[in-house]
């Protein structure tokens, strides 16, 4: 269709459609707006990990007859987050299964008096031993979820792995291990609900999906769709980190604002959300892998653990994603993959951008970079030797019948980053320096899209429609927080109907006006929700020249008056489509085989990192990301997310650690929890290759995710190029980069010569 | 956001005089705040225990930094971006112009205070390594009049001072004497900018004929206070700064220092990093004293 | 609507007297209030934002008597008299700032919610330091974090408006940029 069309507007870099009000102040996020009559929620919450509730005291010093106070007995509909499993409460009731776990509710008018309120609430609770680990879990023991502690597990197999072990000419074995890291967006949670009897609840909220917060009121409420009206406000950004939370804050003020008659805000501050909101799933994942002389692969055995906390949440689609990315962009005749997540009694894990893939390619990569180590091999030579290319199978045995460029991308990324001319000069200069430098790379892909047929079972619709006075509006319920849907969506609308970008504009997101278009998740938008609006658009032109005389080309003007002509004879100009899966695609969720994704960006990753081993701080230095991501729809736009995404994963590999003590964060503050500053970032290039994917809007994959899944192997790689050890954990501090380097150093000479 | 404006007296008297009397009149009852780059965080946590503060924002006398041939007085509430643009702390001590340069970013900087930093005595504070190194004095003062001692005998304990109740910091002295010497500070923290220090050392010293006639060694992170290195620096002193010497450093060095495990790094990483700005200065100055 | 509501109380506070983006303002509330609450409640500005209240984030970064500062760190008491800045006041007569242009054209605001700070931030850079290097922008915008960006385009920001001449612009105008292939 459209993929390799000439365009006026998509690929061209037009101006962020909401970007004079974010750079002019107007732009308005939740804690920016109030509404009449408005009071303040807060939340009493568990200080314990796992335990019995015995007692809950209001202290007399406090006059209650103020406040708003609601407990898990004023739940209308059911005690249940609605997501996959229904497992989470939204209030707890008897029990608590994890440090700041939602207990109480409160409101008042004065928002020092409401946290006074909160302080003045006694809990008493009979413990139970809490589980905090992956290890302490798996030894079932002490069962916290279900009957063995498992949230959900995997098995994908491909070939027969336990025949090739005996034959190997080589075969290693390694466990690597990732943390929990925190999304940091800017902004904290924060919503505004709103509940009459007559119209049902209002929320207002920063927030990335819109319909998953009605499907959470629906089920807390027990209303009917139309009497649940969810509007995302403009958000501070998200990550991950707002796709599932929001549905429990809203849940929460909206039973406040339901109790007491009044429009209810709560928004976190940097304390609560730190310790009590969702992060990326921890991980352990074991490798035991087959090779031939040559350094061909021949067998993979994966054994993947996460971390799932002490909800199911999204435990059940990261594993999914993780166990769907943990073979890596390499063939291999026989897999066998068993993952499980974990439950514990820590704060539940969620969504966090690559959604498992950060988790499985560090420990791919990683690997790779043992296993030349081990065979002696160059780790670009190995990597191109198991490259996949078209007509081969992954793991999955899905036939990559896409181009599969990975090769170029790799002779870019080598060329761009000088890799091997860099890697000669460090070596060189290495021994008489206290700096040690090195090169890193890592080989990766991300699937586009929900997995398998999910993007058929969300059946997302999306449409165009045209107001009187003559503005085309794209009709979704995909958000913007900063990635640039808005800008895409209507570059795509504006493309596809001969008009001029500044003609279109993006639908308030509002439940109450835009059709369920799926999450904004999974890297979906651009590819999935892209295609459905250019369909709409291509069909609504087809509708016009049909039924209001436009010509076969037209000017902007003749749209517009074609428009009006049909709105005469025909009343509202709008067209919508849903989903149409790709032809060919067929996937078996017992077996975990057939078409994972419809499409699959790739990438090429190299890092240039030196390790002061004075202070044992690793830092990089310079970073190049070559990536093929289908059409490129905003050059501007699509590089400021690898950008971005890379500067979070070196936040993920080198400065980011969740610590926990006893079952909570105890550095959930900002001076504690770091993340780059403008100071710490390197020069980051960015290059793109084009193979437009035909079924993507305007040829576009997903490109969100990707960024963040290759960064971390790169950068550790590159240590181990710097000062010979391997690290096969993040994150990487300067302490543990000290730890290492000490076994190979003897005690008496000192670091300085 | 956890703290209520509200629960809380704030006055500016607005002149040192007035902020004398208040303490003198009501003594531990007022909690003096300058930049509030340390208070105002405690603030909207929620724990400023603090119900009434009297504000030294704005009082020239307590602002100004005077310089003489010999000796230079800095104002306790002279900000860090004023001492990073007085020409002669430029000029002739650097260690405490980069280390004002590391104080928070350049928003904190117009508004964090050099008193601020020593009387808020976190183990932590970017200042003291310099000071120590300069061989710091710092003048109190009250409605009793003034007193001076040395800023490495300010700190007590664990966030501990001298001040008296109706004691206010009011300047730092610094003599202008080490131009000569060699001067080191580097401090290593969890990222390049808006870090605590995980350990930080500042030094001079000065040679004459390979020897080392003077030292001083000011270490942050390495106890419950900022202190003087004094057992390293006696293991220095008269010696030429190579292997024997630089062993004997390390020892004491290990010795003396009692870093700790913390929520930002571990006391086995502090010890040997220390260990090693020890060296990489102690190389930098043989390296000097060999040159013709 | 008032975002959030004044407490009745505020009338018996003695007045404090700003000048806030060139006007003149008067406000009756508790000394120790944060001058970032005092912009966003009392004086309807709701540009500047919180991100974590510790002056770790610089989202609520204002100029104050030229300087910048993290407005969350500011008793209000201590800026009687003075002249704020907030990021309503970067435009000037409905033109935008050469910075709030540039950002536009080179992709430096992704999701906001830093745009504020790092403006301010900016301009109280390129006050001082007409030409940076990307040393000195680093330096000067270490204290904003922006977890989209990853910072690049803000850089290539800065360097665009200390590039363009003095007068701002009234619509953005759409240039090439450099594209990355």
């Amino acid at each position: 269709m459209s993929t390799h069309a000439k365009t006026r507007i998509v690929g061209a870099p037009v101006p962020r459609k909401e970007g004079v009000d974010k750079l002019t102040g107007r732009a308005c996020y939740i804690d920016d707006m109030g509404r009449e009559g408005m009071l303040f929620g807060a939340t009493v919450r568990s200080s314990i990990p796992r335990g019995l509730i015995r007692t809950i005291a209001f202290s007399p010093h406090i006059d209650w007859s103020e406040f708003t106070v609601v407990t898990a007995k004023d739940i209308p509909g059911e005690n249940c987050i609605q997501l996959i499993v229904a497992d989470q409460p939204c209030l707890a009731d008897g029990k608590v299964n994890h440090c700041e776990e939602p207990i109480l509710l409160i409101a008042h008018p004065d928002k020092h008096k409401l946290r006074e309120a909160v302080s003045a609430v006694a809990i008493e609770y009979t413990p139970l031993q809490p589980v905090f680990s992956i290890e302490e879990s798996e030894r079932q023991d002490v069962i916290v979820w279900g009957d063995d502690n498992i949230l959900k597990s995997f098995l994908l197999e491909k070939g027969d792995v336990d025949s090739a072990w005996s034959s190997a000419a080589h075969v290693v074995e390694r466990e690597y291990r990732t943390g929990a890291q925190e999304h940091l967006y800017i902004e904290n949670n924060g919503v505004i609900a709103e509940y009459s009897p007559k119209s049902g609840i209002t929320v207002w909220g920063s927030l990335q999906c819109p319909y998953y917060v009605v499907k959470a009121l629906r089920g807390v409420f027990g209303l009917p769709e139309e009497k649940v009206r969810v509007i995302q406000t403009e958000t501070g950004g998200a990550f991950g980190g707002k796709e599932d939370y929001p549905s429990i804050l809203a849940c929460h003020a909206s039973l406040l604002a339901m109790k007491c008659g009044h429009p209810i805000k709560m928004v976190y501050d940097r304390i609560e959300d730190l310790a009590a909101t969702t992060k990326r799933h921890p991980s352990r994942i074991r490798h035991r892998t087959a090779l031939d002389r040559n350094g061909k692969l021949l067998a993979m055995e994966i054994q993947l653990d996460t971390d799932g906390g002490a909800y199911a949440t999204l435990s059940s689609t990261v594993l999914s994603r993780a166990t769907l990315h943990s073979t890596g962009p390499y063939l291999c005749p026989n897999v066998r993959v068993r993952a499980r997540s974990w439950a514990t009694n820590l704060v539940p894990y969620g969504a966090f951008r690559g959604f498992g893939a950060p988790q499985a390619v560090f420990a791919m990569e990683r690997h790779m970079d043992e296993i030349a180590a081990i065979l002696g091999i160059d780790p670009v030579e190995l990597r191109r030797r198991n490259f996949l290319h078209e007509g081969d199978t992954n793991a999955t045995e899905q036939l990559m019948h896409e181009p599969v460029i990975l090769d170029r991308l790799l002779d870019r990324a080598l060329v761009e980053s000088d890799y091997y001319g860099r890697r000669a000069q460090f070596n060189r200069e290495n021994p008489s320096s206290t700096v040690k430098r090195g090169m890193g790379i890592a080989a990766f892909y991300h699937g586009s899209g929900f997995t398998g047929s999910g993007e058929v079972y969300l059946n997302s619709l999306a449409g165009i429609d045209v107001t009187p006075r003559g503005q085309v509006r794209v009709l979704v319920s995909n958000t913007e927080f900063g990635q640039g849907t808005n800008t895409i969506l209507t570059q795509i609308a504006a493309e596809a109907l001969g008009v001029d970008y500044g003609d279109v504009t993006m639908a308030a997101p509002d439940t109450g006006m835009v059709p369920n278009s799926g999450p904004t998740v999974a890297s979906r938008t651009s590819m999935i929700v892209g295609r459905i609006v250019e369909r709409a658009a291509v069909q609504l032109v087809a509708l016009l020249r049909e039924l209001a005389g436009l010509g076969a080309s037209h000017t902007r003007e003749e749209f517009f008056a074609a428009c009006g002509r049909y709105r005469a004879d025909h009343g509202k100009v709008e067209s919508f489509c849903r989903y149409e899966a790709p032809p060919g695609i067929s996937w078996d969720d017992q077996k975990y085989h057939g078409e994972a994704y419809g499409a699959y960006a790739w990438a090429v990753y190299v890092a240039q990192v030196a390790v002061d081993t004075v202070t044992y701080c690793a830092e990089v230095e310079d970073f190049w990301a070559v990536q093929e991501v289908g059409r490129v729809l905003h050059p501007v736009l699509a590089a400021g997310q690898i950008e971005g995404g890379i500067a979070q994963a070196i936040g993920y590999a080198l400065y980011e650690k969740v610590v926990m003590k006893d079952g909570r964060m105890a550095n959930n503050q900002m001076t504690n929890y770091i993340m780059p500053t403008a100071e710490d970032v390197p020069p980051i290039h960015v290059f793109f290759e084009q193979v437009p994917f035909r079924y993507g809007g305007f040829g576009a994959k997903g490109i969100g995710e990707l960024p963040h899944d290759g960064p971390a192997p790169a950068i550790v790689n590159a240590i181990r190029d710097a000062i010979g050890v391997g690290f096969n954990f993040i994150p990487l501090l300067p302490e543990d980069l000290y730890a290492g380097l000490c076994h190979n150093q003897t005690v008496e000479e000192p670091a300085v010569q | 956001m956890r703290g209520n404006a509200a629960a809380h007296d704030l006055i500016a008297p607005g002149s040192l005089g007035a902020v004398l009397d208040l303490l003198a009149r009501e003594p531990g009852q007022w909690t003096p705040i300058a930049g509030g780059t340390e208070l105002m965080v405690a603030f909207a946590a929620g724990r400023l225990n603090a119900p009434k503060l009297v504000s030294l924002w704005g009082i020239p006398d307590l602002r100004a930094i005077n310089a003489t041939a010999s000796n230079i007085a800095i104002g306790a509430a002279a900000t860090f971006l004023d001492l990073r643009k007085h020409a002669v702390i430029a000029g002739e001590l650097p260690l405490l112009a980069k280390a004002a340069s590391w104080i928070g970013s350049v928003a904190n900087q117009t508004r964090a205070t050099l008193g601020g930093n020593l009387v808020n005595g976190s183990p932590a504070a970017d200042s003291s390594p310099a000071l120590l190194a300069y061989d710091a004095e710092i003048e109190l003062i009250s409605v009793r009049g003034s007193r001076r001692i040395p800023y490495s005998e300010f700190h007590t304990g664990y966030k501990r001072n001298v001040l008296a109740a109706d004691e206010l910091l009011y300047a730092i002295h610094l003599p202008r004497r080490f131009a000569g010497h060699k001067q080191y500070l580097r401090k290593v923290g969890t990222r390049r900018a808006m870090a605590i220090a995980k350990v930080a050392l500042g030094a001079t010293a000065l040679l004459e004929n390979g020897v080392i006639r003077e030292i001083r060694l000011g270490a942050a992170s390495l106890a419950p206070y900022p202190a003087r290195l004094r057992q390293t620096e006696k293991a220095l002193l008269g010696k030429v700064p190579a292997r024997e010497a630089v062993l004997a450093a390390r020892n004491a060095l290990q010795a003396e220092v009692q870093p700790i495990d913390d929520i930002r790094s571990t006391a086995e990483y502090r010890r040997r990093v220390a260990v090693n700005l020890l060296e990489e200065f102690l190389l930098e100055l043989r390296l000097e004293g060999a040159q013709p | 609507m008032n975002a959030n509501s004044k407490s009745k109380s505020d009338e018996g506070w003695p007045a404090i007297h700003l000048g806030v983006n060139g006007a003149s303002r008067s406000i009756q509330v508790p000394p120790m209030k944060r001058l970032l609450d005092v912009l966003r409640e009392d004086l309807h500005l709701t540009g500047t934002k919180e991100g974590c209240g510790e002056g770790e984030c610089g989202s609520c970064s204002v100029r104050v008597n030229g300087e910048l500062v993290n407005s969350c760190l500011v008793p209000v008491l201590q800026v009687e008299g003075a002249d704020i800045q907030t990021v309503e006041g970067l435009s000037l007569d409905g033109k935008l700032h050469a910075l709030q242009a540039a950002f536009l054209q080179q992709g430096g605001a992704q999701c906001g919610i830093c745009t504020p700070g790092m403006l301010m931030a900016a301009a109280q850079l390129l006050e001082n330091t007409p030409h940076p290097n990307l040393a000195e922008i680093r330096e000067a915008l270490a204290g904003n974090l922006c977890r989209c960006t990853g910072f690049m385009r803000i850089f290539e920001s800065v360097v665009a408006a200390a590039n363009t001449n003095a007068a701002p612009a009234e619509e953005p105008a759409v240039k090439a940029t450099r594209h990355a292939r």
